[in-house]
Protein backbone atom coordinates (compact mmCIF):
# COMPACT_ATOMS: atom_id res chain seq x y z
CA UNK A 1 0.00 0.00 0.00
CA UNK A 2 1.24 3.58 -1.13
CA UNK A 3 0.99 6.86 1.53
CA UNK A 4 -0.58 8.63 -1.95
CA UNK A 5 -4.58 8.75 -2.82
CA UNK A 6 -5.27 6.72 -5.68
CA UNK A 7 -3.36 8.93 -8.48
CA UNK A 8 -1.81 11.29 -6.59
CA UNK A 9 -4.82 13.53 -6.67
CA UNK A 10 -7.04 14.09 -3.66
CA UNK A 11 -10.70 12.86 -4.26
CA UNK A 12 -12.04 16.98 -4.33
CA UNK A 13 -9.64 17.74 -7.06
CA UNK A 14 -10.55 14.51 -9.34
CA UNK A 15 -14.24 15.62 -9.55
CA UNK A 16 -13.20 19.10 -10.40
CA UNK A 17 -11.10 17.95 -12.90
CA UNK A 18 -13.88 15.41 -14.04
CA UNK A 19 -16.70 18.00 -14.10
CA UNK A 20 -13.97 20.51 -16.57
CA UNK A 21 -13.76 17.22 -18.85
CA UNK A 22 -17.69 16.34 -18.85
CA UNK A 23 -18.33 19.68 -19.65
CA UNK A 24 -15.37 20.15 -22.42
CA UNK A 25 -17.17 16.98 -23.68
CA UNK A 26 -20.69 18.37 -23.76
CA UNK A 27 -19.07 21.33 -26.08
CA UNK A 28 -16.10 19.92 -28.48
CA UNK A 29 -12.93 22.45 -28.53
CA UNK A 30 -14.26 24.38 -25.74
CA UNK A 31 -11.69 25.26 -23.16
CA UNK A 32 -13.17 25.04 -19.90
CA UNK A 33 -11.17 26.69 -17.18
CA UNK A 34 -10.14 24.44 -14.32
CA UNK A 35 -8.10 25.14 -11.02
CA UNK A 36 -4.75 23.18 -11.81
CA UNK A 37 -2.38 21.87 -9.30
CA UNK A 38 1.16 21.82 -8.82
CA UNK A 39 2.62 18.40 -9.46
CA UNK A 40 5.32 16.73 -9.13
CA UNK A 41 7.14 17.71 -12.07
CA UNK A 42 8.34 21.14 -13.75
CA UNK A 43 5.32 22.45 -15.85
CA UNK A 44 5.74 21.98 -19.62
CA UNK A 45 6.56 17.95 -18.56
CA UNK A 46 2.82 16.96 -18.97
CA UNK A 47 1.43 18.79 -15.80
CA UNK A 48 -2.06 18.93 -17.74
CA UNK A 49 -2.38 15.69 -19.19
CA UNK A 50 -1.06 13.93 -15.93
CA UNK A 51 -3.77 15.97 -13.70
CA UNK A 52 -6.39 14.59 -16.48
CA UNK A 53 -4.84 11.01 -16.42
CA UNK A 54 -5.31 10.88 -12.43
CA UNK A 55 -8.88 11.80 -12.85
CA UNK A 56 -9.47 9.42 -15.30
CA UNK A 57 -8.00 6.12 -14.05
CA UNK A 58 -9.66 3.66 -12.31
CA UNK A 59 -7.74 0.58 -10.53
CA UNK A 60 -9.10 -1.68 -13.33
CA UNK A 61 -7.36 0.69 -16.42
CA UNK A 62 -4.10 -0.24 -18.57
CA UNK A 63 -2.12 2.54 -18.79
CA UNK A 64 0.55 3.45 -21.52
CA UNK A 65 2.14 6.73 -21.72
CA UNK A 66 3.76 7.67 -25.39
CA UNK A 67 6.28 10.64 -25.58
CA UNK A 68 6.37 11.66 -29.70
CA UNK A 69 5.19 8.30 -30.05
CA UNK A 70 7.93 6.45 -27.91
CA UNK A 71 7.39 4.54 -25.09
CA UNK A 72 10.69 4.69 -23.94
CA UNK A 73 11.89 8.44 -24.09
CA UNK A 74 12.22 10.09 -20.36
CA UNK A 75 8.78 12.07 -20.40
CA UNK A 76 7.00 8.47 -21.43
CA UNK A 77 8.85 6.08 -18.64
CA UNK A 78 9.19 9.18 -15.56
CA UNK A 79 5.24 9.65 -16.34
CA UNK A 80 4.56 5.48 -16.28
CA UNK A 81 6.53 5.26 -13.28
CA UNK A 82 4.77 8.26 -11.53
CA UNK A 83 1.36 6.28 -11.74
CA UNK A 84 2.59 2.58 -11.47
CA UNK A 85 3.50 3.72 -7.96
CA UNK A 86 1.04 6.70 -7.36
CA UNK A 87 -2.16 4.49 -8.67
CA UNK A 88 -0.76 0.75 -8.51
CA UNK A 89 -2.59 0.04 -12.41
CA UNK A 90 -1.22 -1.83 -14.72
CA UNK A 91 0.40 -0.54 -17.46
CA UNK A 92 1.47 -1.28 -21.13
CA UNK A 93 3.20 -0.54 -24.06
CA UNK A 94 1.10 -2.20 -26.59
CA UNK A 95 -1.35 0.31 -27.89
CA UNK A 96 -4.57 -1.99 -28.43
CA UNK A 97 -3.74 -3.78 -24.64
CA UNK A 98 -4.38 -0.05 -23.00
CA UNK A 99 -7.44 1.20 -21.50
CA UNK A 100 -5.72 5.12 -21.15
CA UNK A 101 -2.98 6.29 -23.14
CA UNK A 102 -1.37 9.53 -22.14
CA UNK A 103 0.38 10.96 -24.62
CA UNK A 104 3.25 14.04 -25.53
CA UNK A 105 3.16 14.66 -29.71
CA UNK A 106 1.44 11.61 -31.50
CA UNK A 107 -1.55 9.92 -31.54
CA UNK A 108 -1.08 5.81 -32.01
CA UNK A 109 -0.48 4.42 -35.55
CA UNK A 110 -3.04 1.69 -34.72
CA UNK A 111 -6.34 2.75 -34.72
CA UNK A 112 -7.88 2.89 -31.15
CA UNK A 113 -11.44 1.80 -29.82
CA UNK A 114 -14.51 3.09 -28.44
CA UNK A 115 -13.34 1.79 -24.89
CA UNK A 116 -10.25 3.52 -24.92
CA UNK A 117 -9.02 7.31 -23.84
CA UNK A 118 -6.32 9.45 -25.86
CA UNK A 119 -4.98 12.06 -23.15
CA UNK A 120 -2.52 14.91 -24.89
CA UNK A 121 -0.35 16.86 -23.05
CA UNK A 122 -1.12 20.89 -24.82
CA UNK A 123 1.82 23.19 -24.12
CA UNK A 124 -0.71 26.01 -25.17
CA UNK A 125 -4.06 25.40 -25.88
CA UNK A 126 -5.08 28.61 -27.28
CA UNK A 127 -4.67 28.28 -31.06
CA UNK A 128 -4.77 32.23 -31.58
CA UNK A 129 -2.32 33.14 -28.76
CA UNK A 130 0.88 33.88 -31.21
CA UNK A 131 -1.54 36.36 -33.24
CA UNK A 132 -3.16 37.74 -30.77
CA UNK A 133 -1.95 38.26 -27.23
CA UNK A 134 -4.58 39.62 -25.52
CA UNK A 135 -6.97 36.38 -23.87
CA UNK A 136 -10.15 38.70 -23.33
CA UNK A 137 -9.56 39.18 -26.95
CA UNK A 138 -9.08 35.49 -27.91
CA UNK A 139 -12.17 34.44 -25.54
CA UNK A 140 -14.35 36.95 -27.29
CA UNK A 141 -13.04 35.75 -31.14
CA UNK A 142 -13.87 32.01 -29.72
CA UNK A 143 -17.24 33.42 -28.68
CA UNK A 144 -18.42 35.23 -31.49
CA UNK A 145 -16.74 32.51 -33.43
CA UNK A 146 -14.49 34.81 -35.45
CA UNK A 147 -11.48 33.06 -37.02
CA UNK A 148 -10.52 34.89 -40.03
CA UNK A 149 -6.96 35.64 -37.66
CA UNK A 150 -6.28 31.45 -37.69
CA UNK A 151 -6.65 31.97 -41.68
CA UNK A 152 -4.12 34.94 -41.54
CA UNK A 153 -1.38 33.01 -40.03
CA UNK A 154 -1.49 30.29 -42.87
CA UNK A 155 -1.58 32.98 -45.51
CA UNK A 156 1.49 34.15 -43.63
CA UNK A 157 3.47 30.98 -44.28
CA UNK A 158 2.37 30.33 -47.63
CA UNK A 159 3.63 34.34 -48.56
CA UNK A 160 6.68 33.08 -46.73
CA UNK A 161 7.18 29.68 -47.52
CA UNK A 162 5.31 29.09 -50.82
CA UNK A 163 2.94 26.37 -48.86
CA UNK A 164 1.55 26.42 -45.53
CA UNK A 165 4.67 25.55 -43.66
CA UNK A 166 2.64 24.70 -40.13
CA UNK A 167 3.48 21.32 -39.56
CA UNK A 168 2.68 20.27 -36.00
CA UNK A 169 -0.44 22.18 -33.91
CA UNK A 170 -2.04 22.47 -37.01
CA UNK A 171 -4.95 24.69 -36.69
CA UNK A 172 -8.77 22.36 -36.65
CA UNK A 173 -12.17 23.63 -36.81
CA UNK A 174 -14.22 21.01 -34.36
CA UNK A 175 -18.05 20.13 -35.11
CA UNK A 176 -18.25 23.24 -37.63
CA UNK A 177 -17.83 25.76 -34.20
CA UNK A 178 -14.72 26.08 -31.79
CA UNK A 179 -11.33 26.29 -33.64
CA UNK A 180 -9.14 24.11 -31.89
CA UNK A 181 -5.28 23.32 -31.05
CA UNK A 182 -4.82 19.77 -31.51
CA UNK A 183 -1.29 19.96 -28.95
CA UNK A 184 1.61 19.70 -31.30
CA UNK A 185 1.25 16.20 -32.98
CA UNK A 186 1.76 16.73 -36.41
CA UNK A 187 -0.12 17.27 -39.20
CA UNK A 188 0.13 13.96 -40.70
CA UNK A 189 -2.20 12.48 -37.24
CA UNK A 190 -4.59 15.53 -38.02
CA UNK A 191 -6.98 13.38 -39.75
CA UNK A 192 -6.87 10.60 -37.20
CA UNK A 193 -8.69 12.65 -34.70
CA UNK A 194 -12.43 11.57 -36.32
CA UNK A 195 -12.15 8.19 -34.24
CA UNK A 196 -13.82 5.95 -31.79
CA UNK A 197 -12.09 6.61 -28.59
CA UNK A 198 -12.03 9.79 -26.36
CA UNK A 199 -9.75 12.30 -26.48
CA UNK A 200 -9.18 14.60 -23.95
CA UNK A 201 -6.27 17.64 -23.88
CA UNK A 202 -4.95 18.65 -20.46
CA UNK A 203 -3.12 22.42 -20.29
CA UNK A 204 -1.43 22.58 -16.79
CA UNK A 205 0.20 25.94 -16.82
CA UNK A 206 -2.90 27.69 -18.98
CA UNK A 207 -5.18 25.79 -16.59
CA UNK A 208 -7.24 24.50 -19.59
CA UNK A 209 -8.97 21.38 -20.33
CA UNK A 210 -11.03 20.40 -23.70
CA UNK A 211 -11.80 17.45 -25.34
CA UNK A 212 -13.43 16.04 -28.06
CA UNK A 213 -15.86 13.18 -28.20
CA UNK A 214 -15.88 10.01 -30.57
CA UNK A 215 -16.59 10.35 -33.89
CA UNK A 216 -16.32 14.12 -33.78
CA UNK A 217 -16.08 16.11 -36.87
CA UNK A 218 -12.51 17.61 -37.23
CA UNK A 219 -11.56 19.50 -40.02
CA UNK A 220 -8.30 20.71 -40.42
CA UNK A 221 -8.01 24.31 -41.84
CA UNK A 222 -6.49 25.57 -45.49
CA UNK A 223 -7.16 27.67 -48.57
CA UNK A 224 -9.46 26.58 -51.38
CA UNK A 225 -5.93 26.54 -53.85
CA UNK A 226 -4.03 25.47 -51.00
CA UNK A 227 -5.60 22.31 -49.19
CA UNK A 228 -4.58 20.68 -46.43
CA UNK A 229 -2.56 17.78 -46.83
CA UNK A 230 -1.00 15.42 -44.39
CA UNK A 231 2.38 14.93 -44.87
CA UNK A 232 5.54 12.63 -43.64
CA UNK A 233 8.34 11.99 -44.74
CA UNK A 234 8.67 10.64 -48.13
CA UNK A 235 10.10 7.33 -47.23
CA UNK A 236 9.51 3.46 -46.19
CA UNK A 237 10.19 2.67 -42.37
CA UNK A 238 14.01 1.24 -42.38
CA UNK A 239 13.21 -0.99 -39.49
CA UNK A 240 9.75 -2.48 -40.14
CA UNK A 241 9.18 -1.13 -43.76
CA UNK A 242 5.81 0.66 -43.15
CA UNK A 243 5.18 3.28 -45.93
CA UNK A 244 1.77 4.44 -43.58
CA UNK A 245 3.82 5.67 -40.26
CA UNK A 246 4.94 8.71 -39.46
CA UNK A 247 8.78 8.39 -39.61
CA UNK A 248 11.74 9.99 -37.34
CA UNK A 249 15.07 10.89 -39.19
CA UNK A 250 17.61 9.81 -37.60
CA UNK A 251 21.24 11.20 -37.93
CA UNK A 252 23.66 7.89 -38.41
CA UNK A 253 27.26 9.47 -38.45
CA UNK A 254 28.88 12.03 -39.57
CA UNK A 255 28.96 11.45 -42.79
CA UNK A 256 25.84 11.84 -44.11
CA UNK A 257 24.37 8.45 -42.68
CA UNK A 258 20.44 9.10 -41.56
CA UNK A 259 18.10 6.15 -41.50
CA UNK A 260 13.68 7.08 -41.20
CA UNK A 261 12.26 4.80 -38.77
CA UNK A 262 9.01 4.66 -36.84
CA UNK A 263 8.02 7.30 -34.62
CA UNK A 264 5.43 5.33 -32.99
CA UNK A 265 8.00 2.57 -31.39
CA UNK A 266 4.91 -0.03 -30.56
CA UNK A 267 3.99 -0.38 -33.83
CA UNK A 268 7.47 -0.87 -35.00
CA UNK A 269 8.08 -3.50 -32.84
CA UNK A 270 4.66 -5.38 -33.63
CA UNK A 271 5.30 -5.45 -37.45
CA UNK A 272 8.98 -6.61 -37.10
CA UNK A 273 7.61 -9.19 -34.37
CA UNK A 274 5.29 -10.27 -37.80
CA UNK A 275 7.94 -10.47 -40.00
CA UNK A 276 8.10 -7.18 -41.93
CA UNK A 277 11.72 -5.79 -42.39
CA UNK A 278 12.74 -2.63 -43.36
CA UNK A 279 15.89 -1.50 -45.91
CA UNK A 280 18.08 -1.04 -43.22
CA UNK A 281 17.35 -3.77 -40.75
CA UNK A 282 17.14 -6.81 -43.90
CA UNK A 283 20.97 -4.74 -44.84
CA UNK A 284 21.62 -5.73 -41.47
CA UNK A 285 20.40 -9.37 -40.94
CA UNK A 286 22.41 -9.84 -44.04
CA UNK A 287 25.41 -8.89 -42.89
CA UNK A 288 24.88 -10.78 -39.57
CA UNK A 289 24.66 -13.61 -41.75
CA UNK A 290 27.39 -13.71 -43.90
CA UNK A 291 29.32 -13.10 -40.96
CA UNK A 292 27.88 -16.08 -39.28
CA UNK A 293 29.12 -18.14 -42.11
CA UNK B 1 -31.93 61.46 -49.70
CA UNK B 2 -31.94 59.72 -46.46
CA UNK B 3 -29.12 59.82 -44.38
CA UNK B 4 -26.52 57.43 -43.77
CA UNK B 5 -25.83 57.98 -40.62
CA UNK B 6 -28.41 59.83 -37.85
CA UNK B 7 -26.49 60.71 -34.48
CA UNK B 8 -29.33 61.82 -31.56
CA UNK B 9 -28.32 63.07 -28.45
CA UNK B 10 -25.35 61.73 -27.93
CA UNK B 11 -23.48 61.97 -24.62
CA UNK B 12 -20.61 60.28 -22.98
CA UNK B 13 -19.56 61.12 -19.07
CA UNK B 14 -16.60 59.70 -17.30
CA UNK B 15 -18.09 59.77 -13.53
CA UNK B 16 -19.33 63.58 -13.25
CA UNK B 17 -16.57 64.86 -15.97
CA UNK B 18 -18.80 65.42 -19.17
CA UNK B 19 -16.72 63.38 -22.28
CA UNK B 20 -19.22 64.40 -25.04
CA UNK B 21 -22.93 66.09 -24.03
CA UNK B 22 -26.07 66.05 -26.90
CA UNK B 23 -24.25 65.53 -30.06
CA UNK B 24 -26.93 65.55 -32.72
CA UNK B 25 -26.08 65.14 -36.26
CA UNK B 26 -26.94 63.72 -39.88
CA UNK B 27 -24.44 62.36 -42.42
CA UNK B 28 -25.59 61.66 -46.03
CA UNK B 29 -23.38 59.43 -48.57
CA UNK B 30 -21.02 60.49 -49.54
CA UNK B 31 -20.12 63.10 -47.23
CA UNK B 32 -16.78 64.11 -45.30
CA UNK B 33 -17.50 65.40 -42.36
CA UNK B 34 -14.77 66.96 -39.98
CA UNK B 35 -14.90 67.31 -36.15
CA UNK B 36 -12.29 69.65 -34.95
CA UNK B 37 -11.52 71.52 -31.48
CA UNK B 38 -8.67 71.61 -28.99
CA UNK B 39 -7.24 68.38 -26.76
CA UNK B 40 -9.87 67.29 -24.66
CA UNK B 41 -12.98 69.06 -26.20
CA UNK B 42 -14.44 65.42 -26.50
CA UNK B 43 -14.02 64.96 -30.45
CA UNK B 44 -12.22 61.67 -29.91
CA UNK B 45 -15.06 60.19 -27.00
CA UNK B 46 -17.77 61.44 -29.72
CA UNK B 47 -16.13 58.83 -32.64
CA UNK B 48 -15.13 55.73 -30.08
CA UNK B 49 -19.19 56.16 -28.98
CA UNK B 50 -19.94 56.23 -32.93
CA UNK B 51 -17.88 53.90 -33.75
CA UNK B 52 -18.82 51.21 -30.84
CA UNK B 53 -15.47 51.20 -29.04
CA UNK B 54 -17.12 53.65 -26.54
CA UNK B 55 -20.31 52.97 -25.12
CA UNK B 56 -22.67 55.99 -24.54
CA UNK B 57 -24.79 56.94 -21.57
CA UNK B 58 -27.44 58.63 -23.51
CA UNK B 59 -28.53 58.54 -27.14
CA UNK B 60 -28.75 56.61 -30.24
CA UNK B 61 -26.56 56.26 -33.77
CA UNK B 62 -28.36 55.32 -36.62
CA UNK B 63 -26.93 53.61 -39.44
CA UNK B 64 -28.27 52.85 -42.73
CA UNK B 65 -27.87 49.24 -42.94
CA UNK B 66 -27.31 47.74 -46.46
CA UNK B 67 -30.78 46.67 -47.11
CA UNK B 68 -32.13 50.24 -46.26
CA UNK B 69 -33.17 50.03 -42.90
CA UNK B 70 -32.21 52.20 -39.94
CA UNK B 71 -30.09 50.02 -36.92
CA UNK B 72 -29.23 51.51 -33.54
CA UNK B 73 -25.63 50.96 -33.07
CA UNK B 74 -25.73 51.22 -29.90
CA UNK B 75 -27.95 48.87 -29.17
CA UNK B 76 -27.43 46.43 -31.26
CA UNK B 77 -25.82 43.06 -30.30
CA UNK B 78 -22.19 42.71 -29.80
CA UNK B 79 -21.35 40.48 -33.15
CA UNK B 80 -24.12 42.77 -35.36
CA UNK B 81 -21.61 45.40 -34.32
CA UNK B 82 -18.25 43.98 -34.35
CA UNK B 83 -19.95 42.59 -38.56
CA UNK B 84 -20.28 46.12 -39.03
CA UNK B 85 -16.62 46.87 -38.20
CA UNK B 86 -15.25 44.41 -40.57
CA UNK B 87 -17.40 45.31 -43.04
CA UNK B 88 -19.03 48.55 -44.05
CA UNK B 89 -17.18 50.70 -41.14
CA UNK B 90 -13.48 51.34 -41.44
CA UNK B 91 -11.56 53.03 -38.70
CA UNK B 92 -8.26 54.87 -39.13
CA UNK B 93 -6.08 55.49 -36.26
CA UNK B 94 -4.04 58.23 -35.54
CA UNK B 95 -1.05 55.80 -34.55
CA UNK B 96 -0.50 53.01 -37.49
CA UNK B 97 0.63 50.30 -34.95
CA UNK B 98 -3.04 50.45 -32.87
CA UNK B 99 -4.38 49.63 -36.34
CA UNK B 100 -1.93 47.66 -37.64
CA UNK B 101 -0.75 43.72 -36.77
CA UNK B 102 2.96 44.74 -37.17
CA UNK B 103 4.32 41.02 -36.93
CA UNK B 104 1.93 39.89 -40.07
CA UNK B 105 3.12 41.08 -43.43
CA UNK B 106 1.92 43.90 -45.41
CA UNK B 107 -0.30 41.21 -47.70
CA UNK B 108 -1.79 39.83 -44.81
CA UNK B 109 -2.42 42.90 -43.01
CA UNK B 110 -4.29 43.90 -46.08
CA UNK B 111 -5.87 40.11 -46.06
CA UNK B 112 -7.12 40.06 -42.41
CA UNK B 113 -10.63 41.87 -42.95
CA UNK B 114 -11.35 40.11 -46.76
CA UNK B 115 -10.24 36.24 -44.30
CA UNK B 116 -12.20 37.80 -41.73
CA UNK B 117 -15.33 37.91 -43.42
CA UNK B 118 -14.78 34.74 -45.18
CA UNK B 119 -12.32 34.42 -48.20
CA UNK B 120 -10.70 31.33 -48.33
CA UNK B 121 -8.50 31.62 -51.76
CA UNK B 122 -5.14 32.53 -51.22
CA UNK B 123 -4.38 33.49 -54.71
CA UNK B 124 -7.74 36.01 -54.41
CA UNK B 125 -6.66 37.33 -51.41
CA UNK B 126 -3.32 38.28 -52.53
CA UNK B 127 -3.87 39.54 -55.80
CA UNK B 128 -6.59 41.54 -53.83
CA UNK B 129 -3.82 42.73 -51.56
CA UNK B 130 -1.64 43.97 -54.47
CA UNK B 131 -4.11 45.69 -55.91
CA UNK B 132 -5.16 47.82 -52.75
CA UNK B 133 -1.33 48.38 -51.84
CA UNK B 134 -1.10 49.88 -55.39
CA UNK B 135 -4.01 51.87 -54.63
CA UNK B 136 -2.27 53.74 -51.44
CA UNK B 137 1.09 53.88 -53.39
CA UNK B 138 3.45 50.88 -51.49
CA UNK B 139 5.07 49.08 -54.04
CA UNK B 140 4.14 45.23 -55.19
CA UNK B 141 7.36 44.47 -53.78
CA UNK B 142 6.98 45.22 -50.32
CA UNK B 143 3.84 42.93 -49.87
CA UNK B 144 5.47 40.56 -47.99
CA UNK B 145 7.47 43.31 -45.71
CA UNK B 146 6.40 43.74 -42.33
CA UNK B 147 5.36 47.07 -41.51
CA UNK B 148 7.76 47.37 -38.74
CA UNK B 149 9.92 47.34 -41.66
CA UNK B 150 8.21 50.92 -43.12
CA UNK B 151 8.24 54.15 -42.63
CA UNK B 152 5.54 56.52 -40.55
CA UNK B 153 3.54 57.38 -43.77
CA UNK B 154 3.95 54.01 -45.20
CA UNK B 155 2.35 52.49 -42.14
CA UNK B 156 -0.15 54.95 -42.35
CA UNK B 157 -1.30 54.23 -46.16
CA UNK B 158 -0.99 50.55 -45.01
CA UNK B 159 -3.37 51.12 -42.46
CA UNK B 160 -5.66 52.70 -45.10
CA UNK B 161 -5.44 49.83 -47.64
CA UNK B 162 -6.20 47.24 -44.89
CA UNK B 163 -9.65 49.56 -44.07
CA UNK B 164 -10.67 49.94 -47.15
CA UNK B 165 -10.22 46.46 -48.86
CA UNK B 166 -13.67 45.61 -48.06
CA UNK B 167 -15.44 48.34 -49.50
CA UNK B 168 -16.78 50.03 -46.36
CA UNK B 169 -19.14 52.93 -46.72
CA UNK B 170 -18.36 54.62 -43.83
CA UNK B 171 -15.02 55.49 -42.47
CA UNK B 172 -13.96 57.02 -39.08
CA UNK B 173 -10.63 58.67 -38.85
CA UNK B 174 -8.87 59.93 -35.42
CA UNK B 175 -5.76 61.87 -36.60
CA UNK B 176 -4.96 60.44 -39.70
CA UNK B 177 -2.42 62.58 -40.65
CA UNK B 178 -1.08 62.97 -36.71
CA UNK B 179 2.62 62.92 -36.57
CA UNK B 180 3.44 62.91 -39.98
CA UNK B 181 5.85 65.52 -41.42
CA UNK B 182 4.20 68.21 -44.05
CA UNK B 183 5.32 66.69 -47.53
CA UNK B 184 4.13 63.14 -46.36
CA UNK B 185 1.42 64.91 -44.60
CA UNK B 186 0.19 66.30 -48.51
CA UNK B 187 0.60 63.02 -50.39
CA UNK B 188 -1.53 61.30 -47.67
CA UNK B 189 -3.96 64.02 -48.26
CA UNK B 190 -4.25 64.04 -51.77
CA UNK B 191 -4.89 59.98 -51.50
CA UNK B 192 -7.57 60.07 -49.05
CA UNK B 193 -8.88 62.68 -50.98
CA UNK B 194 -8.74 60.92 -54.39
CA UNK B 195 -10.34 57.49 -52.37
CA UNK B 196 -13.32 59.31 -50.73
CA UNK B 197 -14.00 60.64 -54.00
CA UNK B 198 -13.75 57.60 -56.00
CA UNK B 199 -15.62 55.13 -53.92
CA UNK B 200 -18.41 57.77 -52.86
CA UNK B 201 -17.10 57.09 -49.19
CA UNK B 202 -18.88 58.93 -46.38
CA UNK B 203 -16.30 59.97 -43.46
CA UNK B 204 -15.82 60.98 -40.46
CA UNK B 205 -12.65 63.17 -39.83
CA UNK B 206 -11.45 64.15 -36.21
CA UNK B 207 -8.50 66.44 -36.05
CA UNK B 208 -7.30 69.49 -34.39
CA UNK B 209 -5.41 69.94 -38.14
CA UNK B 210 -7.54 73.17 -39.92
CA UNK B 211 -5.58 72.37 -42.85
CA UNK B 212 -6.88 68.98 -43.23
CA UNK B 213 -10.39 69.39 -42.91
CA UNK B 214 -10.16 72.20 -45.43
CA UNK B 215 -9.24 69.63 -48.09
CA UNK B 216 -11.27 66.94 -47.19
CA UNK B 217 -14.06 67.87 -45.26
CA UNK B 218 -17.73 69.09 -46.62
CA UNK B 219 -19.14 70.39 -43.25
CA UNK B 220 -17.56 70.79 -39.87
CA UNK B 221 -18.15 70.75 -36.45
CA UNK B 222 -16.25 72.74 -33.50
CA UNK B 223 -16.25 71.51 -30.12
CA UNK B 224 -15.48 72.62 -26.73
CA UNK B 225 -15.65 71.16 -23.58
CA UNK B 226 -17.57 68.56 -24.56
CA UNK B 227 -20.07 70.46 -26.63
CA UNK B 228 -20.76 71.41 -30.39
CA UNK B 229 -20.11 75.16 -30.72
CA UNK B 230 -20.62 75.40 -34.32
CA UNK B 231 -21.52 73.27 -36.99
CA UNK B 232 -21.73 74.66 -40.82
CA UNK B 233 -19.90 74.32 -44.49
CA UNK B 234 -16.12 74.07 -44.01
CA UNK B 235 -15.51 77.25 -46.11
CA UNK B 236 -18.37 78.89 -44.33
CA UNK B 237 -17.53 78.35 -40.65
CA UNK B 238 -13.63 78.69 -41.50
CA UNK B 239 -14.24 81.79 -43.28
CA UNK B 240 -16.35 83.67 -41.33
CA UNK B 241 -16.48 82.16 -37.71
CA UNK B 242 -19.32 82.76 -35.24
CA UNK B 243 -18.53 81.46 -31.86
CA UNK B 244 -15.65 83.02 -30.11
CA UNK B 245 -13.88 79.92 -29.51
CA UNK B 246 -14.18 78.89 -33.58
CA UNK B 247 -12.97 82.69 -34.13
CA UNK B 248 -9.94 81.98 -31.77
CA UNK B 249 -9.44 78.64 -33.13
CA UNK B 250 -9.26 79.86 -36.68
CA UNK B 251 -7.05 82.80 -35.98
CA UNK B 252 -4.60 81.10 -34.11
CA UNK B 253 -3.34 79.15 -37.25
CA UNK B 254 -0.09 80.01 -37.58
CA UNK B 255 0.01 82.00 -41.52
CA UNK B 256 3.60 80.97 -43.57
Amino acid sequence: MSDYNFAYLDEQTKRMIRRAILKGLAIPGYQVPFASREMPMPYGWGTGGVQVSAATLTPADTLKVIDQGADDTTNAVSIRKFFEKTAGVATTEETGAASIIQTRHRIPEEDLREDQILVYQVPIPEPLRFLEPSEIETRKMHSLEEYGLMHVKLYEDIAKHGAIATSYAYPVKVEGRYVMDPSPIPKFDNPKMEMAAIQLFGAGREQRIYALPPYCKVVSLDFEDFPFEASKADHACDMCGATDSYLDEVIMDDSGGRMFVCSDTDYCTGRRQAGHMGAQAAAASAALEETAV
Amino acid sequence: MTPLLKVENISKFYGHRIGCKDVNFDLYPGEVMGIVGESGSGKSTLLNCLAGHLNPETGEVLFEMRDGAMRDTVTMSEPERRMLSRTDWAFVHQHARDGLRMNVSAGGNVGERLMAVGARHYGNIRENAIDWLGRVEISDTRVDDRPSQFSGGMQQRLQIARNLVTGPRLVFMDEPTGGLDVSVQARLLDLLRGLVREMGLSAIIVTHDLAVVRLLADRLMVMKDGHVVETGLTDQVLDDPQHAYTQLLVSSVLQV
